[in-house]
């Protein structure tokens, strides 16, 4: 980065987002594409985007030796990056697996949803790799808008409409909150680079000032809108019964590990100076979303609405892991990620599979005796509720007893033993839908005929939630590594601008 | 051979499982399941044989790393509380399967062994390993195929019962689990690195109030699952609901868990603190006696009165488990096996008289010696083993127990031989309701006798009763080892002294039960 010209800034700088380019680039073919074909050859753009996809994924494996700052430090190229690279592009190419029969089934149209389904893509890697506040906002915005308009994409679904206007109309005002903490924070630190700020602060009197203060108490609030925690979560349930459901799983995972990426980057990494500040306020964020996203899940009928307070409550198990601040609650969070994008990606797929045409709410009832029908089908979902759940030995436990072994570790007891009560709560919900499908008898059904697509995103959920339980330890080994990179980043960086001083 | 026995004995029976899932038809789903629990059986009597009856430690210990970064290891070993207890789960498992086979189960035979095989995995995992995360993961790995058992095989309130079985064992198990972290976070800070092997969390010192803490989570998970009073109430509704060859299993191979976690982990972790609570559990323990009692002497369900018998019996165990005492312990621990027959036996007999009469109602019964005297003569063997009736195997376990309480408190000691003569009164009442009087419907002299598979599933069980009670040393001579070790590490320094003392082992002499 020493380099005189420009050119030669460039060079170095394009390598490490080479990942989201690929991306944009496969967005960008899929217009052009979408506009030549007819809606009936949906599936085609599909298998496009896919391929996009798992090529941003690879690339991304391509980065995870990285060590850059691209774009005069507007990114951060390292291994966390590399990590959520791969996270957000796989999660969008199950998701894209999952919409190749919902698409047309729907008859949504085919161009507009993978484009906007490609740029959320986007904005979530974005948020994973942005070394400034104005690139997390872009990502956040980039992700949500087009979420937004995805959920909305059944034009002929009032509840799909509903569930878009909602998201976007408290989206928006949580964007607003989290605009004005960055201006709040730029004021009092004179800078958006997130390395600065952490410099900044290391001068105590700036650290308590009102205004530092203020900043991030709003972009508590703006996270605390995306990964629905409690009592920002009011929009969830409604947008995730209402949106298509390969939107929901979307929703549910891509977009809040992402929003977790930026934050727990923000937090932990580059704000650890300021624990002592938003450590209690996570702690009862937390508490208040695990508690009620699991006393209120227990109510639920309509299985969309349950996963969607499922996820509230899994949000509040990864604010448990953030309260603790620790380099190993960081690594513990990013392997609960990734063993809650496994189970809930399946538990969508599986929905997908059971979803009839016309009845995008899928109730309980519908998944009733699917055990004898479906007899596969019944299992995988009943591998994913009791991943869910935090059985071992699948990856849903290890994440959880990762997660909790940090908090206790850090102090936080009783944060810990409210988690634990918590994960007793969750069983009866998750076990309910095994009860379903096992036990209670159901009316017929005529499954839509599944395509490749779909079984192949199922196989690699169940695989993906047995391996990283089985065997954890490259996982966990990956999830420390990546953690560990960013935050060496952050201290170097920190580091070489007092030297330069 | 020996290297790897352990894992042989864990896994086999979940290659089963796998396998059994792919066959489709229904006659070889039982006889390759019936096959597979068999193996386990078979190699788990070959390890009592070359077992070593006069080593106190594990034997047979199996050990790699598994997660290096959380410490933890695939452990394995056996010692003299946990030797009995592993054929007898492999038994009581091929008996289980030998007896659904039998009709019981007539609908989804492949998922019904699919589960028992899984659950047979998780039981034997729970006895043998050594590693607390191990432990752990093989007892939540026993909740799900029970669940599963209870929700689509029980009768009909079957769900609600499966849903409070497993609310009630998760529960427990995750405030266990915040407690097995905490703990293995301090051992990193006494070790330098984590460690879930019991033998190095056995020296982590605690302070007191962690301690109890501790030891309260852990109690916690296990008391639930034993049921100890007032922890009980999701028992007699799974004991109930479930089929009985869940019963069998409930009540014959998995009662056993949560007093083993006791004798195993909560107990040798925090001999301080369950010193203390020692008098708290003999009372919880002789409430439980006396409460199952009174209860089962009012029930008017065949089933649900042996559910509230075994409230009563384990209540039993736990008074000798927490006596702290030689006599006690080992009684506590001989208990364990022949509750588990007896259990079994009497859940096999009234699972046959309802499918010969389709009721379990006790007033609705009557007078089937007539017709079925054999099934008559089985349910009494079974009735008087769990009566404690002296020459049956009951009887050792409950003598040695107070034997050992009246040492400690003879006023436990006192309210327990009241449980025993309740205990006598309502198996004996219910008895002669059901098999003496007179006919209690005319169709009832059509009442079939045993059938052959029947015999073969109750032989094995009468035979090892009569043998446990006429002859208990071979297995006494092998648990005494481990009990005195477990009660060394108890240290048990109370009122009781001469207990301890060599005259203890002359007294067990005296009575002609240890040599």
């Amino acid at each position: 980065m020493m380099a005189g010209s420009i050119i030669d800034a460039l060079e170095i700088s394009w390598r490490p987002v080479f990942a989201p380019v690929v991306v944009v680039l496969t967005a960008l073919a899929v217009m052009l594409v979408g506009s030549r074909l007819g809606e009936e050859e949906s599936e085609g753009l599909g298998w496009l985007s896919f391929g996009g996809l798992v090529l941003a994924t690879l690339c991304s494996l391509g980065a995870v030796g990285e060590h850059t700052l691209a774009f005069s430090g507007a990114l951060i190229v390292d291994y966390y990056t590399a990590f959520f690279y791969c996270l957000t592009a796989a999660c969008a190419a199950i998701v894209v697996l999952l919409s190749l029969d919902y698409v047309p089934a729907l008859a949504l149209p085919s161009t507009e949803y993978y484009t906007l389904l490609l740029m959320a893509t986007v904005g979530m890697m974005l948020m994973a790799a942005a070394g400034d506040l104005i690139i997390i906002f872009l990502g956040l915005e980039m992700m949500s808008i087009s979420v937004y308009v995805m959920a909305a994409i059944s034009r002929r679904d009032p509840r799909s409409s509903e569930a878009g206007l909602k998201y976007f109309l408290l989206g928006a005002f949580s964007t607003g909150f989290f605009l004005y903490g960055i201006a709040l924070l730029y004021g009092a630190t004179g800078s958006i680079k997130l390395e600065v700020i952490a410099r900044a602060l290391q001068t105590p009197a700036l650290a308590a000032s009102p205004l530092v203060l203020l900043g991030l108490a709003l972009m508590l609030i703006g996270f605390g809108f995306k990964v629905a925690a409690v009592p920002f979560h009011s929009w969830t349930p409604d947008a995730y019964e209402g949106a298509p459901t390969p939107v929901t799983a979307l929703m549910a995972v891509g977009v809040k590990s992402a929003a977790f990426a930026g934050f727990l980057r923000l937090l932990l990494v580059y704000l650890t100076v300021l624990h002592v500040q938003w450590g209690w306020a996570l702690w009862v964020l937390a508490a208040l979303t695990m508690t009620v996203g699991n006393l209120v899940a227990l109510a639920q009928d309509n299985i969309k609405r349950m996963l969607a307070y499922s996820a509230i409550a899994h949000a509040g198990y990864v604010l448990v892991g953030m309260t603790a601040g620790s380099a190993a609650a960081g690594a513990a969070v990013l392997y609960y990620l990734l063993g809650y994008a496994c189970a809930n990606l399946g538990a969508f797929a599986v929905l997908v599979a059971v979803e009839r045409a016309g009845q995008p709410g899928t109730t309980l009832t519908d998944l009733g005796a699917l055990a004898k029908d479906q007899p596969m089908l019944a299992a995988a979902m009943a591998l994913f509720m009791l991943s869910l759940m935090g059985l071992p030995p699948l990856a849903g436990f290890v994440g959880k007893f990762y997660v909790f072994s940090a908090a206790i570790q850090a102090g936080y007891v009783y944060l810990v033993v409210l988690a634990a009560l918590n994960s007793a709560v969750s069983t009866y919900y998750y076990a309910r839908v095994i009860a379903v499908m096992y036990v209670s008898e159901g009316a017929e059904r005529k499954l839509r005929p599944r395509g490749p697509g779909l079984l192949a995103a199922l196989a690699v959920a169940v695989v993906a939630t047995i391996l990283i339980g089985v065997y954890p330890r490259p996982y966990v080994e990956m999830a420390a590594g990546a953690y560990a990179s960013a935050a060496g980043f952050a201290r170097a960086g920190v580091k070489a601008a007092f030297l330069s001083h | 051979m020996t290297a790897n026995l352990l894992t042989l004995i864990i896994f086999v029976p979940l290659a089963g499982a796998l396998a059994v899932a792919l066959f489709a038809d229904e006659r070889s789903i039982w006889s390759a399941s019936f096959i597979f629990s068999l193996i386990p059986l078979a190699l788990s009597i070959f390890l009592l044989i070359i077992f070593n009856p006069g080593n106190n430690g594990y034997q047979f210990v199996e050990r790699h790393t598994w997660i290096a970064d959380f410490g933890v290891s695939y452990h394995l070993g056996v010692d003299g509380i946990s030797l009995f207890l592993v054929p007898l789960a492999c038994l009581l498992v091929s008996l289980t399967l030998l007896y659904a086979s039998g009709g019981e189960i007539d609908h989804r035979p492949r998922e019904f062994c699919f589960f028992v095989l899984i659950l047979e995995t998780g039981l034997l995992g729970v006895l043998l390993a050594v590693d607390l995360f191990l432990f752990y993961v093989f007892w939540e790995l026993t909740l799900i195929p029970m669940y599963f058992i209870i929700g689509i095989w029980g009768s009909q309130r079957r769900v609600y019962a499966a849903f409070k079985f497993i609310l009630y064992t998760m529960l427990g198990s995750l405030l266990m689990l915040v407690a097995l972290v905490y703990m293995v976070l301090r051992a990193r800070g006494f070790y330098g690195a984590a460690t879930f092997e019991l033998t190095d969390l056995l020296r982590v010192s605690f302070n007191h109030k962690e301690a109890v803490w501790l030891f309260t989570a852990l109690a916690l998970g296990f008391a639930v699952k034993v049921p100890l009073w007032p922890l009980h109430s999701w028992l007699p509704d799974a004991y109930s609901e479930a089929p009985t060859a869940g019963s069998m299993l409930l009540g014959g191979a998995m009662f056993q868990m949560g007093i083993y976690g006791f004798l195993r982990f909560a107990i040798p972790l925090f001999p301080e603190v369950a010193r203390q609570a020692g008098p708290l559990f003999m009372a919880l323990g002789v409430v439980g006696i006396i409460y199952g009692a009174l209860l089962a002497l009012t029930q008017s369900d065949l089933k649900r009165l042996v559910a509230y018998a075994s409230v009563s019996h384990v209540g039993f165990v736990i008074l000798g488990v927490f006596t702290l005492d030689r006599f006690s312990v080992e009684g506590a621990v001989y208990q364990l096996v022949t509750h588990g027959l007896s259990t079994t036996g009497l859940f096999m007999a009234i699972g046959m008289i309802y499918l010969r009469r389709g009721t379990r109602m006790i007033g609705e019964l009557g007078g089937l010696w007539r017709p079925a005297p054999m099934l008559g003569a089985m349910f009494m063997v079974a009735m008087l083993s769990a009566v404690g009736l002296p020459g049956l195997d009951g009887f050792v376990g409950e003598f040695l127990v107070l034997l050992g309480a009246f040492f400690a408190s003879w006023q436990a000691a006192a309210l327990a031989v009241l449980g025993l003569i309740l205990g006598a009164l309502y198996m004996l009442w219910a008895y002669e309701r059901v098999i003496f009087g007179p006919l209690a419907k005319p169709d009832a002299s059509e009442t079939t006798d045993l059938r052959p598979r029947e015999v073969a599933v109750i032989v094995p069980l009468m035979a090892l009763m009569l043998f446990l009670g006429l002859y208990p040393r071979p297995l006494l001579r092998r648990i005494e080892p481990s009990v005195i070790a477990f009660l060394a590490r108890a240290h048990v320094a109370q009122p009781v002294e001469l207990s301890s003392s060599g005259a203890k082992a002359g007294d067990l002499a005296a009575f002609g039960i240890v040599q």
